[in-house]
């Protein structure tokens, strides 16, 4: 079992997924570093962006990777809108209540998807689903190279974003010194809002690169918000680095899990490493406070 | 006539009680005043991990109601029409338990379907604590009988029945080619039939010389086939034996394909995508050459045809769960004839002493021993030239086995 | 704002002779999932509630509980009856196991309702993946209904056990009213540093406090495998159940020991109706059951029995709810 023809790919995928993790992951933790809100509804807002891939695809026959003008853009407004009309009201600003409301949103977006569209598991077909590249012995899908691929890139922009534009320095002012913000003059709401919109538009980028290789699916929401934060906790909630590893690390945790303890059992080593992060060390790798 | 089921309200509930007092009492004349019909459950997984199969099934149901009513219902009740009563099981047990609560409730005569061998343990069961007569259209797990519910009458055969046939057609199959297949991996879904099908499958292989090296299980749903095709190679058996559902099958069938996985042979039994023209003509590259153990119906009876080209004209494939379906239907309207009553202890015991020969399905008549029909057999297929051959039993096949898979 | 006792024991006694009076299965069906989801409710509550230990993992107490009752009857034959009190056991040692590990690492607020998560998810998991449970089969508690067995031909029976269960819950909780142990745990909830600066052993307390909880999880998860007698890793680990628990208290009202009551009616009463509107689509009721939870959040944080207070006032409600 331990033979390099099967470790091979066994890594090579896990590092594609672990990409796509990092990139979900990154806009979690961007809205954590930022707001201090742990968005319980990050995997809901990413299952609908699949399906908003997925339709595109079936009703309009928009190739996944071309819908990622359409859908990051979308998703941006719709994070925005939340923030500023849903969970900045209900949760009075307590930041126990973000969790409840955001709990709230979930439930509410998981099963209204389960009422539209039912519990039936949707896939793509385009042409190159089930094209291999050749890694030495090793055929990698297509989908899941150009995921890899891809996820980088953006957490590429998503840094430049951050490190180079104006934007990038409010939003770094504010997860920084709230007041100090104020003062000089920040529109804290909007900030908060542009942040949070930002977060849930890396969801629909990697919901872009995802389906190809992946479902769309009610319950895919629930499957991914545990993965998202055991990659945040991991990497240190609001460090970018920290979800880039903890990224990879999760995604070769499961794929090797999968591998050495089979299918049903292997799912356990995501949950064991959550755990004992939080147990243990809850600052993560690269975190700077608990 | 059928009806989305509604959830039951007080009104309906009084309705029911009231209804049957106003049928014990009314002379016949009365009755054709009266829309006059017979209240049937049918449950099955139309949403959820196993919805294809769940929606094939409610269609081939469907069919067998449209016909029977058609002709003019039930005769011996005064021309009865057959009121389906359509539920979701949504592919969870807790739901179709709650379901078959409310089918008592609404007071059904009787209760079809449940397809998946998880939910018809439970469905049966449930049926049960209420004596409702219960048709089993496809559930394969021999549990289901093995229970002893007096209630409970399943016409088609189960996974025992499959690997007793499958198994010695293997040999046969094998020594034709001069026995070159010596070890299988089995890979099978996790709930019910797929357990129990591999259990079965991993005791009897060996007495015919084939080594089982690994038994894989997965659960529904599964969309991930890489690591366990991954762990496969590492095995590289002659024989690969897939036990599942639909989805599942495909993608492993491709995945297989895709990461050039080429085994001897691939044989499954109860394979869910493999006799399927569905998977046929979707992906005729990753099907072409797979050898299934499987329900089938007589190829040379000119209804199973008939009914094959009705179902095609309403654009959907001719799938097992459909002419399945169909023949438990029918098998309950048969018994219906001969109890004359909508009572389900007559019912049940119509369905007890039933001789029905008006299938077609390759099994004679229907013959009930503890709940089991004793003449349901199945067939062995195999996929060629883009369609689906009967390669044995002999008095059946259309084709001769090609094996081993051209590489 | 404590609720008198007498108010408790007169509603129990109301709700006990309701089989005399209905005989409908429906509404009897209706009335022991109201008082399942209280009781529920109710366990979720005096962690949650009372304690301010908010986890998102209760079925790991319900589910050890619900597999306890069916293996031990199945497996080795033990007395249905006995099984629901060892169930309890069990979700109680569930409880204390989760606590045990969470709070000795001062795990709080949002990390600890991650973790329960994570534990409810792990036990899932292994629940899928070992034989006694039948992991991906499921359990089934064969038919044989007879009182002896828990298992009952007519609803009456349940809706009597199921009736006494929601009662000691309900006693549970005003005893934690009532109570020093109660007191402590409320001011663990206000403010945990301030409690361990009184003298308060705060790990401890909460301890008690999960342990409790847990218990009375296992006592909701035995009586769901006798009413249904199946059992799965999704059904009795799944985050249905979990959010179920912490869904009903804080729409009734958190910290109280008539909330989980009033949330269990509405949740059920909203079900109905959803189910009668649509034909009983799936995910309708839970999608309800989410908006009403924002809902509530934003306007009646103390749940839907302080409505009856908050129109008397003018003013937000007080300060008893949460902190």
């Amino acid at each position: 079992m331990l033979e390099f023809q099967i470790l091979l790919p066994a890594i090579l995928n896990g590092l594609a997924t672990g990409a796509v993790y990092a990139l979900v992951a990154l806009g979690l933790t961007l809205i954590y570093g930022v707001l201090h809100i742990v968005n319980f509804a990050h995997g809901s807002l990413l299952m609908l962006a699949l399906y908003g891939v997925y339709f595109l695809y079936t009703l309009l026959g928009i190739d996944p990777y071309l819908a990622l003008p359409i859908v990051v853009p979308a998703m941006f407004a719709l994070g925005y809108a939340l923030q500023r009309a849903v969970i900045a009201t209900a949760s009075h600003g307590r930041e126990e209540n973000i969790l409840l409301v955001t709990l709230g949103l979930s439930i509410i977006i998981d099963n209204f998807a389960l009422y539209l569209w039912s519990a039936d598991t949707r896939t793509i077909n385009p042409s190159y689903a089930f094209s291999t590249v050749d890694f030495g012995g090793a055929f990698i899908a297509v989908p899941k190279v150009v995921s890899f691929v891809g996820a980088l890139v953006v957490t590429g922009l998503l840094w430049l974003l951050i490190q180079r534009t104006d934007l990038g320095k409010a939003i770094r002012a504010l997860a920084r010194e709230r007041q100090g913000a104020q003062l000089v003059g920040i529109d804290v709401d909007h900030i908060y809002a542009m942040s949070f919109g930002i977060g849930i538009a890396c969801v629909g980028a990697a919901a872009c690169l995802l389906l190809p290789s992946y479902y769309a699916h009610p319950g895919v929401g629930e499957n991914f918000v545990v993965i998202a934060f055991t990659v945040v906790v991991l990497g240190g909630m609001g460090s970018f680095a920290g979800a880039l590893v903890g990224g990879f690390v999760i995604g070769l945790t499961e794929s090797l899990g999968g591998l050495f303890l089979g299918e049903n059992l292997g799912k356990i080593g995501v949950f064991v490493i959550f755990i004992a992060i939080l147990l243990f060390r809850p600052t993560g790798l690269f975190g700077q406070r608990a | 006539m059928s009806r989305p089921y509604r959830s039951i309200t007080r009104r309906s509930i009084l309705a029911g009680a009231g209804g049957a007092a106003i049928t014990a009492i009314a002379a016949p004349a009365i009755l054709r005043a009266q829309a006059k019909s017979v209240k049937v459950g049918i449950i099955h997984p139309v949403t959820g991990g196993v919805s294809y199969s769940g929606t094939q099934s409610r269609a081939g149901a469907l069919m067998a109601v449209e016909d029977i009513n058609g002709k003019g219902g039930i005769k011996s009740l005064g021309g009865a029409q057959i009121e389906a009563l359509l539920s979701d099981a949504q592919s969870k047990v807790d739901v179709a338990v709650s379901e078959i609560e409310k089918y008592n409730e609404a007071g059904v005569s009787a209760i079809v379907g449940g397809y998946a061998s998880f939910l018809c343990l439970a469905t049966t069961q449930a049926a049960a604590k209420h004596d409702i007569p219960y048709v089993v259209d496809v559930g394969t797990d021999d549990r289901i009988i093995a229970a002893g519910l007096t209630n409970t009458f399943r016409f088609s055969p189960g996974y025992g029945v499959f690997v007793k046939t499958a198994v010695p057609a293997l040999k046969d199959i094998n020594a034709a080619a001069g026995s070159p297949a010596k070890t299988a991996v089995i890979v099978h879904e996790d709930s019910a039939f797929g357990t129990g099908t591999a259990g079965l499958l991993s005791k009897e292989l060996p007495g015919i010389g084939i080594e089982v090296l690994d038994v894989i299980k997965h659960p529904t749903p599964t969309l991930d086939f890489n690591n366990i095709v991954l762990t496969i190679k590492a095995k590289n058996p002659d024989i690969i034996i897939p036990a599942n559902y639909y989805n599942e099958y495909v993608i492993l069938a491709r995945t297989m394909l895709q990461q050039k996985l080429r085994p001897k042979a691939i044989y499954s039994v109860l394979g869910g995508g493999a006799s399927q023209y569905k998977f046929v003509k979707e992906f005729p590259e990753a099907a072409q050459f797979i050898m299934d153990c499987n329900h089938w119906f007589n190829p040379k009876n000119p209804a199973a045809l008939d009914l094959k080209k009705r179902i095609e004209a309403k654009d959907l494939f001719y799938t097992y769960e459909v002419f399945l379906n169909y023949n438990a239907v029918m098998l309950l309207a048969e018994a219906l004839e001969r109890a004359a009553s909508t009572d389900r202890a007559k019912i049940t015991a119509a369905l007890a002493s039933s001789t029905w020969s008006g299938h077609f399905m390759p099994y004679g008549p229907t013959k009930f021993e503890n709940g089991q029909n004793t003449g349901a057999r199945g067939v062995n297929l195999q996929v060629q030239d883009n369609d689906i051959k009967v390669i044995l039993p002999t008095e059946f096949a259309n084709a001769k086995a090609v094996f081993p898979m051209p590489t | 704002m404590k609720t008198p006792g007498l108010l408790a024991v007169a509603v129990l006694l109301a709700l006990a002779p309701l089989p005399l009076l209905v005989h409908s299965d429906f509404w009897l069906h209706f009335a022991i999932m109201t008082l399942y989801f209280s009781l529920l409710g109710q366990a979720w509550n005096l962690l949650g509630g009372y304690g301010g230990q908010r986890s998102f993992g209760h079925a790991a107490f319900f589910g050890t509980g619900a597999y306890a009752a069916a293996v031990l009857q199945v497996d080795l034959g033990i007395n249905p009856w006995a099984c629901l009190v060892l169930a309890g056991a069990f979700g109680a040692a569930a409880g204390a196991l989760v606590g045990a590990l969470s709070f000795r690492y001062d795990l709080r607020g949002s990390y600890f309702a991650l973790v329960t998560l994570a534990f409810a998810e792990v036990f899932r998991i292994v629940a899928d993946s070992v034989p006694f449970t039948g992991a991906g089969v499921g359990f089934q508690i064969p038919l044989r209904q007879a009182a002896v067995n828990f298992q009952f031909h007519e609803k009456a029976g349940f809706y009597a056990v199921i009736l006494a269960l929601t009662a000691l819950a309900t006693a549970l909780a005003w005893w934690i009213e009532n109570s020093r142990f109660g007191a402590e745990l409320v001011a663990v909830r206000e403010n945990e540093d301030a409690a361990r600066a009184l003298g308060i052993d705060v790990n401890r307390t909460k301890l008690w406090a999960i342990t409790l909880s847990g218990g009375l999880s296992g006592f909701a998860g035995s009586f769901y495998a006798q009413y249904f007698l199946y059992l799965d890793p999704r059904i009795a680990y799944g985050v249905e159940v979990s959010v179920t628990a912490l869904l009903v208290p804080l729409i009734g009202g958190v910290g109280t020991v008539l909330g989980p009551l009033v949330g269990a009616v509405a949740l059920r009463a909203l079900n109905e109706v959803s189910g009668t509107i649509t034909g009983g689509a799936p995910g309708l009721n839970l999608m309800l059951y989410g908006a009403l939870l924002i809902v509530i959040l934003a306007f009646l944080p103390d749940g839907l029995v302080s409505l009856g207070a908050r129109l008397r006032r003018a003013r937000p409600a007080g300060r008893l709810g949460h902190a």
